[in-house]
């Protein structure tokens, strides 16, 4: 028989609806699992107790005939989002000791939908990074190695905790954030399934804010279906978010047939970058193949402000990454230095609290947006944002999705010597236009490079147009026929 | 390029509230000044008569209605206060 950490959400709802197995049976997997692969550091706090009760609350539903979305699924949880009693960091020192009094919206519909929460995953400090190594609490060591080497990879990032503990079978699924990619490029290097929604389908209420005009949270899976049912419970209404979108939310997975007969898929020319390696162009265009194959017409399009997306995220990101952790003082919550000083104690708490990677966004954030800057980076950069949601409201006027590399290289080595930080924010060359442009996107796992580590393709689509998005991806899913897993897990 | 230099680091860094140690100074120097030249490039797109962009959906967004809807946690506000007394944040003193 299958191992249980090897069945899809679809596969272990049916078996728990068949009374073949309980939750508490997968869950106690789970358990197991993580304590056996603590050395990957996917999660920062566990929470087992309420796992098995929570457990056991589903096998009562199930028995009882009332089971929810998600009954009894075991999944993990970025440690960005509130979570009520359990303490959250954001992957900062800065918050070490913070628990949270309330429940972010995302997982309160998680929860109400049966899911069973396993614990708190890893992640970049604040989101800020796609590497996963600028988190407070260590380095998360993905369970990828490339063919003949026992060097410890990224798993990505930001929510490279979730990615990590998708491919090494310590969750069924997790949540994600998504603020320029921090979801599908962490799939991409993990083999995984990662989905970043239209902007303001996900609630943002209890997620610790970041850039505020960009973050979405999403789901990452196993599976194209396992996202889309995810997605279903984590998203809809809530009036305790102003950008909440008034949509309702279909069964996504009960409209998914993977056939694209007609489908019309742009491929944006501008994202054959200089330097893109061939490996990675000869994938993207055995995607475009595969759906042509199922009768999808293929179109080349533009988007003309590509190049100015880069520079564009990172003006706006760390400005409003000043503003929005100006509230980290050490009066509220968090951790603090004392002084006699009221001033003295906030720089001191500050210095003290953030790491590296946050102070840089935090000091070109308020260069940015200082008297005698203000118009020429920041009204700038809100200017070229339009010009860039300009260029994808033109092109899904002829296409209905479009179709990407997700990450311009597999995953490297997690002691690579990189110093650079623009060179690092290239990582987010293919990522940032979707969340500049508020539009839904997704990474599907489509093959294994020459190294033996994966590589994932992206699909965009317009905005609320995630159903199409499924079934355009459950389409290139059936065609990558992605199994592999990484050895030992 | 920018004009960015230590002078400006510290200068920013106050703003920010961020103490910075005196020997990382010209490593944040180096770095923020490399990103911000990168940026520049902006100024090489034509935005004349463009409006500047916050938000995507600017029609979605609504305002709520003024409403006591929910409150009275002073308790759970303060409890992850460093320091709190009497249902109050706690800070060094300020006025003589």
């Amino acid at each position: 028989m299958t191992n249980i950490s090897d069945l899809s959400l679809v596969e272990l709802k049916e078996k728990m609806t068949n009374k073949e197995l309980s939750s508490r049976e997968i869950t106690e997997t789970y358990i197991q699992r993580i304590e056996q692969h603590k050395d990957l550091n996917a999660y920062v706090m566990t929470d087992f107790d309420r796992a098995l009760d929570a457990a056991d609350a589903a096998d009562k539903n199930y028995a009882a005939g009332n089971a929810g979305l998600l009954e009894g699924i075991p999944l993990a949880i970025k440690d960005l989002f509130c979570t009520k009693d359990l303490r959250t960091t954001a992957g900062s020192k800065i918050l070490d000791n913070f628990v949270p009094p309330y429940e972010s919206t995302v997982t309160s519909n998680l929860k109400k939908d049966g899911a069973v929460f396993l614990g708190k995953t890893n992640m970049d400090e604040f989101a800020m990074g796609s590497t996963n190594r600028t988190s407070a609490y260590g380095h998360v060591i993905s369970p990828w190695k490339a063919n003949g080497s026992s060097e410890d990879l990224t798993p990505g990032g930001s929510s490279g905790g979730s990615s990590a503990a998708v491919a090494a079978r310590l969750c069924v699924g997790a949540t994600g954030t998504d603020t320029g990619g921090s979801i599908r490029q962490p799939a991409a290097l993990t083999g995984t399934v990662g989905m970043k929604p239209t902007y303001g389908l996900c609630s943002r209420f209890g997620v610790v804010a970041f850039a505020s005009s960009l973050d979405q949270a999403g789901p990452m899976t196993r599976t194209v279906k396992d996202t889309a049912l995810m997605l279903e419970s984590m998203a809809g209404h809530d009036p305790k978010d102003s950008t909440s979108a008034k949509v309702e939310i279909p069964h996504y997975a009960g409209l998914m047939t993977g056939d694209v007969k007609g489908l019309r898929v742009g491929i944006p020319k501008e994202y054959s970058i200089d330097g893109l390696p061939a490996e990675i162009s000869a994938l993207w265009s055995k995607g475009a193949e595969w759906l042509k194959a199922r009768g999808a017409e293929i179109i080349e399009v533009s988007l003309p402000h590509t190049k100015y997306a880069l520079p564009t995220y990172y003006v706006l990101n760390p400005a409003e990454s000043s503003s929005n952790l100006a509230r980290y003082d050490g009066v509220r919550y968090g951790h603090r230095v004392e002084s006699d000083d009221l001033n003295e104690m906030y720089a001191k708490t500050r210095g003290e609290g953030f790491g590296n990677e946050v102070i840089r966004r935090i000091l070109v954030g308020t260069y940015v947006l200082s008297a005698g800057y203000y118009d020429a980076y920041y009204t700038k950069a809100q200017k070229v944002r339009r010009l860039i949601v300009n260029d994808f409201d033109a092109v899904f006027k002829d296409v209905d999705v479009l179709l990407t590399p997700t990450s311009p290289s597999t995953a490297f080595p997690l002691n690579q010597d990189e110093t650079d930080p623009v060179k690092i924010y290239l990582n987010d060359v293919f990522t940032v236009t979707v969340n500049l442009a508020g539009l839904p996107g997704i990474s599907v796992p489509a093959g294994l490079a020459e190294d033996g580590l994966p590589l994932g393709l992206q699909l965009i689509a317009n905005r609320f147009d995630e159903a199409r998005l499924f079934n355009a991806a459950l389409a290139l899913e059936r065609d990558a026929k992605f199994t592999a897993k990484p050895e030992g897990f | 390029m920018s004009s960015i230099d230590e002078k400006t680091i510290e200068k920013v860094a106050n703003l920010a509230r961020i103490e910075i140690d005196p020997a990382d100074v010209s490593y944040f120097a180096d770095q923020i000044k490399g990103v911000v030249d990168w940026i520049e490039q902006l100024s090489e797109v034509d935005t004349d008569n463009v409006k500047p962009l916050a938000v995507v959906d600017e029609t979605s967004i609504t305002m709520r209605e003024d409403d006591i809807t929910d409150g009275g946690y002073m308790e759970d506000v303060t409890k992850n206060a460093p320091e709190s007394a009497y249902g109050f944040y706690v800070v060094p003193k300020v006025v003589e």
